[in-house]
């Protein structure tokens, strides 16, 4: 762990004073590397190779994720299954548009996954808002929101696309280029700034731990 | 003092085959249900990625004191069962610390680790945690009636407590195993067995699609990996411990392979064909017809078979 | 059917229109304070005991909302709606839920995104799908959704917008264009 003083703690100044002690308010920090670069490069192999996916609907993509598991596609030989709990997942894929009601739930559900952790952005509402560029209620990127490694665009892209989507991310993970965990530490106030701006009722911590 | 030390040389051997076993035996049916189902299914080494997945994870979130114990508790509960099994009949390196009395101690080891795995989950303060334990305990507590009878009806019938002198008393034929000289003990016993390989019907404190995903949900990490290698060495335990008190133990390690295997296929088989038992419904299915089967076979073995 | 019905209805209430949309749907169309005893009518007396739902939609140029609740019978497989107008300014109207419960769920969301106030109606204060909404209800017509979308959330560079008329009359159907 990094020295306290580096890392000042979260005002969680939005919570009430009956809930404040019920959460922490350490800020995240960033996880390092393994020192060894052989030990490195084998432990994204593996990451690559064993992706838990967060099996949470955010939109309407998430009807393309139920078939990736089906006898037609069959998204568990390349090591690719749903968990349940964020906790235990390690790729979140936001499937489609988001409205801000499903922002807030996005963010606590990414931030309460363990790092390393990689975020697929499915279908062209994720990357610019597509159709649904002028909804008072859908926000356009959801970059600005949580750190995404890859798109997959189209509307909606079919399981195939979505599948080479998880083999492009592998890829991405085996060259080591998903650092999102960090990016998301490093610009936390910038993405947390972002977040409060269209949550209007931010009832939770800064930090889900 | 030697024969201690190559004592626990030789039983880390047997954890870390009865975990290779264990991992490779969860991949094996995982891959004939993806070929049942027309699929290719996981690689044979997808449990070894995924134990290494998780323990290669760089942050680990913790809730507290007992939350880290645990998975150890859980952890140790499967390497306890599995050091007072006999793995192979008749191999000093495959016989572990059975001695007198090991029967009992392995029964008292199975609960150890749900109970630690109870105590750390309870500290997670996830309600599916506590919702799973609930659940879990009750139908543990369940099935253990049936067994705890088919085992009081072993003890009577082989006069001991010791596993390697119960397998002993099987050698010969075929027609010694418990299944033939005292089968109600083997009906009830295996009928526990469906309830503590937490396979369908009675899966509900663990199954995905209930309460996601019961007890562990808090658990990440190397945690994770941590109760993912002690599924494999408990499920492996579970299965030699069956294959020695009800078919004989093995002498070879084939044998071993084959019976554990086909003990296994039980509750897969049985699990692919009838659907999912609420909580209340499970405690009542054991508590019936198995637990009858139970002291029928204790009174069949006491005043009956002698 | 209906026209006997409506001669039934006329003798009690002040209709003042009905239009026959086919054989399974007709709307009538109420007065404000006559609605709930309507509905019980219709519900108690003439068998459409179902609440389909309740809608409303925003008649700017007559400074008018226009409720719609559909009413459905199970016996005669039919549908009726009844309109009634409310003024847009501090738009309010009865409360229904004594007659189906379900009713507070579609006034809370009237509420929310069309800002018709429904007194009494349990939790009508709640949010319902908009979390924490400080501005204009987003439903009414004079909201400005693209002025609202420029100011909270941002653009990526090198989006190309089409107007959309101009697109399908230019691209897609040159010969048929206005």
């Amino acid at each position: 762990m990094t020295d306290k003083n580096d890392y000042p703690t979260l005002a969680n100044a939005d919570l009430i004073d009956a809930e404040r002690s019920l959460f922490c308010d350490a800020r995240p920090v960033p996880y390092e590397p393994y020192p060894v670069d052989f030990v490195e490069k084998f432990a994204n192999w593996v990451r690559a190779n064993s992706l838990w996916v967060l099996a949470f609907g955010t939109g309407c993509g998430a009807i393309e994720l139920n078939p990736l598991m089906t006898s037609r596609f069959d998204a568990n030989r390349y090591g690719i299954q749903m968990r349940p709990t964020p906790r235990q997942s390690c790729v979140i894929v936001v499937a489609g548009y988001s409205s801000v009601k499903t922002l807030k739930r996005i963010i606590r559900s990414y931030e309460q996954m363990q790092g390393p952790k990689f975020v697929l952005g499915l279908g062209i509402c994720s990357l610019n808002g597509g159709m649904y560029w002028d909804s008072y209620n859908t926000i356009k990127r959801i970059d600005q929101y949580i750190p995404i490694d890859l798109y997959v665009t189209g509307c909606m892209p079919r399981p195939e696309a979505l599948l080479a989507g998880f083999i492009e991310l592998k890829d991405k993970i085996k060259a080591g280029q998903c650092d999102g965990t960090n990016r998301y530490v490093k610009d936390f106030d910038w993405y947390k700034a972002n977040q409060k701006k269209v949550i209007k009722n931010w009832d939770m911590p800064d930090y889900n731990w | 003092m030697d024969i201690w030390i190559s004592k626990i040389g030789y039983y880390f051997l047997n954890v870390g085959i009865v975990l290779v076993y264990g991992l490779l035996l969860g991949a094996f049916i995982a891959k004939t249900m993806a070929r049942v189902q027309g699929r290719i299914g996981i690689p044979i080494y997808q449990p070894f990625i995924d134990i290494l997945k998780t323990f290669t994870k760089r942050q680990a979130i913790s809730h507290g004191i007992m939350f880290n114990l645990g998975p150890a508790f859980r952890l140790a509960g499967g390497l306890g069962t599995l050091a007072f099994i006999p793995v192979i009949y008749g191999n000093e390196m495959f016989s572990n610390f059975s001695a007198a009395g090991d029967l009992l101690l392995v029964m008292y080891f199975i609960f150890f680790g749900q109970l630690g795995m109870a105590l750390g989950s309870g500290e997670s303060g996830h309600p599916y945690a506590a919702m799973g334990i609930g659940r879990g305990l009750a139908q543990m507590t369940a099935y253990e009636v049936p067994f705890t009878l088919a085992v009081v009806a072993i003890f009577i019938q082989y006069d001991t407590s010791s596993i390697t002198e119960i397998v002993a008393a099987q050698q010969g034929s075929i027609w010694n195993w418990t299944l033939f000289t005292n089968p109600l003990a083997v009906i009830a016993a295996m009928i526990a067995f469906l309830g503590m390989a937490a396979y369908p019907p009675f899966d509900v404190a663990m199954a995905p699609n209930e309460i996601p995903i019961g007890p562990p949900t808090e658990f990440h990490s190397h945690f994770l990996s941590m109760m993912q290698m002690n599924r494999a060495i408990f499920a492996g335990a579970k299965l030699i411990l069956f294959m020695n008190l009800f078919f004989g133990g093995a002498t070879g390690l084939i044998e071993l392979v084959f019976k554990t295997w086909a003990i296994y296929m039980v509750a897969i088989l049985v699990g692919a064909a009838f659907p999912r038992f609420r909580t209340e419904q499970a405690v009542r299915f054991f508590l019936g017809v198995p637990m009858l089967i139970g002291i029928a076979s204790v009174l069949y073995i006491q005043y009956w078979a002698q | 059917m209906i026209e006997a019905l409506k001669q039934r209805l006329s003798e009690h209430f002040q209709l003042t229109n009905l239009t026959i949309k086919n054989a399974g749907l007709a709307f009538l169309w109420v007065e404000k304070h006559e609605l709930e005893m309507l509905l019980r009518q219709l519900r108690d007396f003439e068998g459409y005991t179902h609440l389909s739902f309740i809608i409303a939609s925003d008649h700017i140029e007559k400074n008018q909302f226009k409720l719609t609740y559909m009413l459905h019978n199970y016996d005669t497989k039919h549908d009726l709606g009844v309109h009634v107008d409310i003024s847009r300014v501090n738009a309010s109207m009865h409360s229904i839920h004594p007659l189906w419960a379900q009713a507070w769920t579609y006034q809370r969301e009237l509420k929310e995104m069309y800002g018709i106030d429904f007194p009494e109606s349990p939790r009508v204060d709640e949010d319902f799908c908009l979390e924490g909404w400080d501005d204009m209800p987003p439903m009414r017509r004079d909201f400005d959704t693209v002025k609202y979308c420029e100011e909270h959330f941002d653009d990526r560079d090198g989006r190309a917008t089409e107007e959309n008329r101009q697109t399908m009359k230019v691209n897609i159907y040159p010969e048929r264009g206005e």
